[in-house]
């Protein structure tokens, strides 16, 4: 059992949470994610680690409200246990491999969005305590769903934060201020994407304009994480790729974003019948 | 000499009745229809059954007991061999194996020796119910508080040496050796990567072959009072290594029983469509998570027609966990049904439930519709050509036979192979050109300490063979450790 040892809501519908997890804790590395499985009934749910603590023992994850299983998550309190976490699954970012001198010459930006913060949040960690340049642009749709804006302040160099209404920061999505920070004179040797499939697919379209090598973090469906059940399956340069275990991280300039969003979509019908009313399974097709 | 009792059929569920349900297909014996099975063995003087066994159980033996009505002497000399007898009582190909090697076989019908099997462990945990005919839904049963269970309360294990082993995966392979290891005084740890324990048993057989709660919870049981601790959700590669293991937390040996988890794809166009689906995503949404009971969350997709690609007990599995949520099943396999690698007992209840072979046919591509979801299936026909390395006759394409099978889900059940998280994070241990671990008759790697067996080894093969390489690695292992002291 894990421990839920801290719970805060950072906007009414996303909860970031503090685990007592320690063997996972003391593998976790950058750009690599997590299974949560809150209870016996429970969907195994794949997480990104927004945070570890080695000393403590700890991971941070934090969880949007989309539909029963992730509610499922929100609703535990600290004090309380989730039946299992799991991890760390997936490489880790690449950066973490370089050699030294490779890692000397990169200037990085990071481009969250929404959620997508979260994740960005240990990878612009790392990079600062390497001493490496890193920027990061953090964009949501309003004021309101903007997370980890402060807390990234102190681990990058600039912090560029935008908002679809202008609510706060630069009025535009992360690809039009991505556009912005470039025109003023920023240069970038690496762009790293995390957030939903769509602005993925955009932003990285964004830098093949700007000419800025991409990689992107890909929130797949899956159900084990270790390789066993291939519903993570992504189309890679033409071949087919496994998330759970040969990223979650790939080039976004040859990921196929429109399968993969179709992919991700594969239970909706499935979800939506669950989430209205308890339907039993047994002879649906019929 | 002639054997007169012929073998006692073994009732099972009507197949029209349990094509709608995830309830057991087969009831087995009960007591008295086991003393009478039980009296048919000849008592060879040299059974074969004994040597065609994996794990050499001492089958005439356990089955003179039956006969005589001492069920619990009966599972007393089973448990010396075999940790896990009410599982391979139903999912051994026996038929290959123990009652392969039957003499009644030569001229009629061998001693059911898995019913048998099945019988006495069934016996020693549900006690007079066991072949009972009694619907208990797997929601409704209550569970079995196992200090009532007779005769299995005390293990004679050696007395505690206080040698940490680590043993690699809670499947069959993992458990056996874990057992045997237990049983010498050894202190096992078993890390298993998924939230369960039992491997294959839990996340890939499903629950009308092998009950989850009624069985397989209890022979897990079994093991753990044996004074097994397994550890979920610690995934080896990962959570921690190998390395670390030894170095840092004090196991002086590794047994790797890892299994081969990784589904195969055919590597045809339209393969990632929505709604193919490999047969391990599809059985373990509903094996290991239950998607298939309304009070659990995790979604399963079969929807009106399914096609399952592939011949083997695995293709069965998933074909007939598909028509009990409602499908009307294909199987599509590009041999005949004389070469299917599925046991003759899964295609036989795979039929009698309405499942629809489609032999000599092979996939070229999957079609999908406008918004990315199968539509149908390309196939061609094949015809049997020349008989290949393994002696089956090898289907070559018939040209121009291409046609479509409407379908609205693909699953792919065309084998495994070993998962490589553990050989790439290990050094010094090797694998062959399939990713296979490499080991020698033993099960000792290429890595001094680091053991290994089952599929992780061999790639797919049976669960009792597993079990048989369990145990000769936790001798090797045994061996090993008393060299070093």
């Amino acid at each position: 059992m894990f421990e839920i040892l801290t719970k805060e809501m950072l906007t009414p519908i996303i909860c970031r949470m503090k685990v007592f997890a320690p063997r996972l804790a003391a593998a976790a590395q950058p750009g690599q994610f997590l299974i949560v499985r809150a209870d016996e009934k429970g969907e195994r749910i794949p997480l990104t680690i927004s945070d570890f603590n080695r000393k403590e023992g700890t991971v941070t994850i934090v969880t949007q409200k989309i539909g029963a299983s992730s509610a499922d998550i929100i609703a535990y309190e600290p004090g309380e246990c989730f039946a299992d976490v799991v991890g760390p699954l997936g490489l880790a970012s690449e950066f973490v491999e370089m050699a030294p001198e490779q890692l000397k010459q990169q200037r990085y930006i990071l481009i969250a969005g929404g959620l997508g913060t979260a994740p960005v949040y240990p990878q612009a960690k790392w990079l600062k305590e390497h001493g490496v340049p890193v920027d990061v642009i953090i964009g949501a749709k309003t004021k309101d769903l903007l997370i980890y804006t402060e807390e990234m302040r102190d681990v990058c160099d600039n912090l560029f934060i935008c908002t679809d209404d202008g609510s706060e920061g630069f009025k535009g999505m992360g690809t039009n201020m991505l556009e912005h920070v470039v025109a003023e004179g920023h240069k970038y040797t690496q762009a790293v994407i995390i957030g939903p499939m769509i602005m993925m697919k955009f932003t990285t379209l964004t830098c093949k304009k700007l000419g800025i090598p991409a990689i992107v973090s890909l929130n797949t469906l899956m159900v084990d994480g270790t390789g066993m059940c291939g519903a993570c399956r992504v189309s890679v340069g033409g071949k087919t790729r496994f998330a759970c275990v040969e990223g979650p991280e790939f080039d976004g300039y040859e990921v196929d974003f429109d399968e993969a969003m179709r992919r991700q979509g594969q239970y909706k019908a499935e979800e939506a019948a669950a989430n209205e009313h308890h339907v039993c399974k047994i002879g649906r097709g019929k | 000499m002639a054997n007169r009792i012929p073998r006692v059929a073994v009732r099972e569920q009507d197949p029209k009745v349990r094509a709608t349900n995830f309830e057991e297909v087969c009831y087995g014996y009960n007591r008295d229809e086991a003393m009478l099975e039980a009296s048919r063995c000849l008592h060879c003087k040299n059974p074969r059954c004994v040597n065609a066994c994996p794990v050499n159980i001492q089958i005439p033996e356990f089955i003179a007991k039956v006969n005589e009505g001492d069920i619990e002497g009966a599972a007393a000399i089973i448990a010396a061999d075999s940790s896990l007898p009410a599982v391979c009582g139903r999912v051994c190909p026996q038929e290959t194996q123990c009652e392969g090697s039957c003499v009644l076989g030569v001229k009629g019908e061998p001693v059911a020796i898995g019913k048998l099997e099945r019988f006495v462990a069934d016996y020693m945990h549900l006690g007079d119910a066991a072949g009972s005919e009694a619907p208990v839904s797997a929601s409704e049963r209550p569970a079995i508080p196992l200090e009532g269970v007779q005769g299995m309360e005390k293990h004679d294990n050696a007395p505690a040496n206080g040698v940490k082993v680590a043993v690699v995966g809670s499947g069959p392979a993992g458990l056996a050796c874990a057992s045997d290891l237990a049983k010498w005084g050894y202190d096992v740890t078993i890390f298993e990567a998924l939230h369960k324990a039992g491997g294959v048993l839990e996340y890939g057989i499903p629950e009308f072959r092998l009950p989850k709660d009624k069985v397989l919870k209890h022979e897990i049981e079994e093991v753990k009072r044996l004074g097994v601790k397994i550890e979920t959700d610690v995934i080896i590669g990962k959570t921690v290594t190998i390395d670390s293991l030894m170095d840092e937390e004090g196991f002086k040996a590794v047994f790797i029983g890892s299994g081969a988890g990784l589904p195969k794809f055919m590597n045809i166009p339209g393969e990632n469509l929505c709604g193919v689906f490999s047969a391990n995503e599809f059985l373990t949404r509903n094996n290991l998570m239950k998607a298939w009971r309304e009070d659990y969350l995790t979604p399963i997709h079969a929807g009106k027609k399914v096609c399952v690609v592939g011949g083997g007990n695995v293709a069965m599995d998933a074909a007939r966990t598909a028509l009990r949520l409602g499908a009307e099943v294909h199987i599509i396999y590009r041999r005949t049904e004389a070469e299917l690698p599925a046991r003759k007992e899964e295609v036989h209840h795979a039929i009698e439930e309405g499942i629809i072979f489609d032999m000599l046919t092979n996939p070229v591509e999957v079609i999908g519709d406008e918004k990315g979801w199968v539509k149908s299936l390309k196939c061609i026909r094949m015809e049997l050509g020349e008989p290949d390395e393994s002696g089956r006759r090898s289907p070559v394409p018939v040209e121009g036979s291409e046609f479509e099978i409407e379908t609205e889900t693909v699953i792919m059940a065309l084998g495994t192979s070993p998962n490589p998280m553990i050989s790439r994070s290990t050094a010094g241990l090797e694998t062959n050109r399939r990713g296979c671990l490499v080991a020698d008759e033993k099960g000792a790697t290429t890595r001094p300490g680091v053991f290994a067996g089952g599929d992780a080894v061999t790639g797919a093969a049976t669960v009792i063979l597993a079990m048989g390489a369990g145990r000769t690695a936790a001798k090797a292992i045994d061996d090993y450790i008393k060299a070093q002291s």
